[in-house]
């Protein structure tokens, strides 16, 4: 893959390299594996998924060439199929519950929910329709897939939605956080125009605090959905960190998602500090943008990082170093303020920490010089915190506490989902729980006014 | 190595694979590959006043990813003229003279006419007859084929006057769209037959085009019935052979045909009273190179079962094929579920319950393993899960230890009467 991208100079050629990579299967490969399904009943697949799609259902429907079914069962389950196609760790859920896994080998149920969405992409069908208006009003903050997902179901039992959202696109995690050679941009706009079908109205560029007050949203609606994600990466806290070539790991997806791909990595030696899924997103971003070199910084193992395997091993395919039980101690700048080399020092791992995790201690004396042109920093993400105390709402450390059967926080007309309430030190939250959780939070606000409305789909 | 050469009704054969008469046996060309492949004899394509074909002319019927389940044709006899077909009939068979050459026939069911091409064909040196009484598409709409295959009478009277000018065996192949199989079947041996064969193909209509409405298969938007053959029609083609090999007024050898796809295929056919068989589905699916697998595999098979001759095994379980009457109703068997080998799909569980005798509970044992139990007093050992389970080895079905003498419903109704006499 180096080899190739040294030749490639312009952003037009890096574009290439940023188209999805995995070849979508075509109906004769979809038919043979969608044949190998044994159609269980009761299955276990089912179970594992987080959503609950019928999935042997989904894969019949494709045998018999019902792909507006098939698409229509997936999507009913999980507003965000066709995304969670691309991005779920499939082996360690559904797949990875398939009874085949005991005979022969598993299917790809992934690949398949991808081809049956897709096809419903490709010709543009409307799945589902808008229940019945209710007179009721839920403002959601944030259109990622926990928004999307709970604005998809409200809307569905007839329920005026308003979603605001900060950026200039919707979509969130799915539209800018997840690096578009994994999932193209178009898939998951695709699914937020299923959901403005609906008749929810999403307004972008709208800041909560600058453009719509919080205390505003909790007046004006029956119900307010915060469901905003995380924000930033942290700052890493060392020297050097203002220099020139330090860059934030989301923002650099974000940038590559919106089609502009950076040109300052062609030939250059990159370090990526952090091993979770989005350190595995800059590292292989960094590969595509022409850089010579990349490594990932770990201060703990192999064992420890929270990337999945699938992501591990991509990366690995993509030729990234990885240096284990190492800590950047010191940015040291060049004559003109650009990062040119890293300081660092080796660790040790000693007893199991408050996480749950073995604690990385520095190894004395163990410093040592790396030379580097770009640092992305991919150390985790911070929390809205501004946010969540301009809707007064308890937390803990930013993650917001709710009640966990009607997701209601401790404002009882504002409840919460997705990221933003998942715990610290949980590995990765996954986009599959957020959709859910949306699910369930629309089906508990339901719950609390179906009395209340006369009339209701 | 077991020997796999047959002499069926007098014609010996090197192995008991004959090409049926049909599209892959149309010219001396695809016969020659075909023998040069190693099939052990072919019956040519029927021969008779030459036809008109239309376009196109097959279809198939395709299950679960899986091509060619079932097969259709609307293809008549050859449409070449006769005395081509005579030419490569003879250089063919000079090329191989130790393979079976069989010529098919059908004309009117008028004695002169028959006699007129059993000479004919006789003349260029052939095996044996093949009297096509079965074909059931356009032939039989001008009183041929089936039209004559569906009168006992007529099989009768049109097997006598091919015998009549006959010098070698004579076959008379029988149609499955009757109600009857070994009414005909016993009218070809009255007519004098060396033999019967059978099955021809089955009256069938392969499907509808979902868009443009046109029957399958469509020649410029009409349709008519065809010959339906392949896998499917394996189960149909194999009862026929019993009943007429287990009934005693046919008794004359049988050629099997009729979804014959394997050499397990071969062995149930002989072991149910063929004689040999002809294959034709198989071949146009896959190719002559079929003939490697069935030969080897047949051998292999006998070796392994310490059988020296293929002809061993022709009719024996011809005596365990007989009337629902003689069953033994106080055989008990039931079905037993290996948890080991289990891999939890639930298909047995929901099969049995929705729509057999719900005798399987899905549990969970001490470990906290998800398990499957079959609650034996209430299995009627159906074999429904057993056919469901994707798993070889998860689901046993057990004989039980008989707890009363073998009683068949003839031997309780004979009971009965006796206690009703006295």
């Amino acid at each position: 893959m180096r080899d190739l991208l040294k030749n490639l100079i312009s952003g037009e050629a890096l574009a290439a390299n940023f188209e999805e990579s995995k070849p979508s299967f075509n109906s004769e490969q979809a038919l043979d594996e969608a044949n190998r399904c044994l159609y269980c009943y009761d299955a276990p697949c089912i179970t594992a998924c987080p959503t609950g799609i019928d999935i042997p259902g989904f894969i019949k429907k494709i045998v018999s060439g019902n792909l507006k079914g098939s698409a229509t069962t997936i999507m009913d389950s999980n507003p965000v199929g066709a995304s969670c196609a691309r991005v779920c760790p499939t082996e360690e859920l559904c797949e990875g519950a398939c009874v085949l896994n005991y005979s022969t080998k598993p299917i790809p149920i992934g690949d398949l929910q991808r081809f049956a969405t897709d096809w419903a992409i490709k010709n543009e069908e409307v799945l589902f329709k808008a229940g019945k208006k209710n007179g009721k009003t839920v403002a959601i903050v944030g259109s990622g897939p926990a928004g999307l997902s709970t604005a998809r179901e409200l809307a569905r039992l007839g329920y005026e939605v308003t979603i605001f959202e900060a950026k200039s696109e919707a979509g969130g995690l799915d539209t800018f956080g997840i690096v578009p050679f994994r999932l193209p941009k178009d898939i998951s706009l695709w699914e937020v125009e299923q959901v403005e079908n609906l008749g929810v109205e999403i307004r972008t560029n709208t800041e909560i605090g600058e453009d719509i007050f919080a205390d505003d949203l909790v007046e004006q609606y029956d119900a307010v959905v915060l469901a905003i994600g995380m924000s930033k990466v942290p700052m890493l806290g060392i020297e050097g960190e203002e220099l020139e070539g330090i860059y934030d790991a989301i923002d650099l997806v974000e940038r590559t998602k919106n089609g502009d791909y950076a040109e300052e990595f062609i030939g250059k030696r990159v370090v990526i500090i952090g091993a979770g899924n989005t350190a595995v997103d800059g590292a292989t971003t960094s590969v595509r943008l022409g850089a010579d070199n990349v490594k990932i910084l770990y201060r703990r193992t192999e064992a420890e990082m929270t990337a999945y395997d699938f992501e591990y091993e991509f990366a690995k395919q993509d030729g990234v170093e990885f240096r284990w039980l190492t800590n950047p101690k010191r940015l040291i700048s060049d004559e003109n303020g650009h990062v040119k080399q890293m300081e660092c020092v080796k660790m040790e791992l000693h007893e199991v920490g408050g996480d749950g995790r073995p604690r990385p201690v520095e190894k004395e004396g163990s410093e040592f010089l790396m030379d580097v042109d770009i640092v992305v920093k991919a150390i985790g993400q911070t929390r809205h915190m501004k946010m969540i105390e301009d809707f007064g709402l308890k937390h803990n450390g930013g993650v917001v506490k709710v009640d966990p059967e009607t997701f209601i926080t401790s404002n009882p007309k504002v409840y919460a989902a997705g990221d933003m309430i998942f715990g610290k030190g949980l590995g990765e939250a996954m986009v599959v729980t957020a959709a859910q959780q949306g699910k369930d939070t629309a089906l508990a606000i339901h719950e609390r006014f179906k009395e209340s409305v006369t009339d209701y789909a | 190595m077991a020997d796999i050469s047959i002499n069926f009704a007098g014609i010996k054969s090197p192995n008991p694979y004959w090409l049926a008469s049909a599209p892959p046996t149309n010219t001396g060309y695809q016969v020659q590959r075909a023998f040069e492949a190693g099939w052990g004899g072919a019956v040519w394509k029927t021969l008779g006043e030459p036809v008109l074909n239309v376009t196109s002319r097959f279809g198939a019927s395709h299950f679960n990813g899986q091509r060619v389940a079932g097969f259709n044709n609307i293809e008549l006899i050859s449409d070449r003229p006769l005395d081509v077909n005579l030419k490569e009939i003879y250089e063919t068979k000079k090329l191989f003279p130790d393979r079976v050459i069989i010529a098919s026939l059908m004309v009117e069911p008028k004695r002169e006419k028959w006699h007129e091409i059993v000479k004919r064909v006789q003349d260029v040196g052939v095996d044996g007859f093949e009297l096509n009484l079965g074909c059931p598409h356009g032939m039989s709409e001008r009183g041929m084929g089936s039209a004559i295959g569906q009168h006992p009478d007529l099989v009768e009277m049109t097997t006598m006057y091919a015998k009549e000018a006959a010098e070698v065996p004579v076959i008379t192949k029988l149609t499955p769209n009757i109600t009857d199989i070994t009414a005909t079947a016993k009218a070809a041996a009255r007519g004098g037959a060396d033999a019967i064969s059978l099955i021809n193909t089955i009256n069938s209509l392969i499907g509808v085009d979902l868009d443009t409405w046109n029957t399958l298969p469509n020649v410029n938007g009409k349709g008519a019935h065809g010959g339906y053959c392949g896998p499917a029609v394996k189960p149909i083609a194999l009862n026929m052979v019993g009943e007429c090999a287990r009934n005693p007024e046919v008794n004359i050898p049988i050629s099997g045909i009729g979804g014959i796809s394997t050499w397990q295929d071969t062995v149930e056919f002989m072991l149910m009273g063929a004689g040999g068989v002809q294959i034709c589905t198989a071949a146009m699916h896959h190719g002559f190179r079929i003939i490697d697998d069935l030969t080897e595999g047949l051998e292999n098979y006998l070796d392994e079962k310490g059988i020296d001759s293929l002809s061993d095994i022709i009719g024996k379980s011809v005596d365990k094929y007989t009337d629902w009457s003689n069953l033994d109703l106080n055989h008990k068997v039931v079905a037993r579920i290996n948890n080991d080998v289990c891999i939890n799909c639930n298909k047995c569980h929901i099969a049995c319950e929705d729509t057999s005798h719900q005798c399987i509970d899905m549990l969970t044992d001490e470990n906290g393993n998800d398990i499957l139990r079959v609650r034996e007093d209430d299995c009627v050992g159906c074999n429904l899960c057993s056919i469901v389970c994707p798993v070889d080895g998860a689901i046993d079905m057990i004989d039980l230890i008989p707890t009363e003498a073998p009683m068949s419903w003839n031997d309780r109704q004979a009971a009965i009467q006796m206690l009703e006499r006295r």
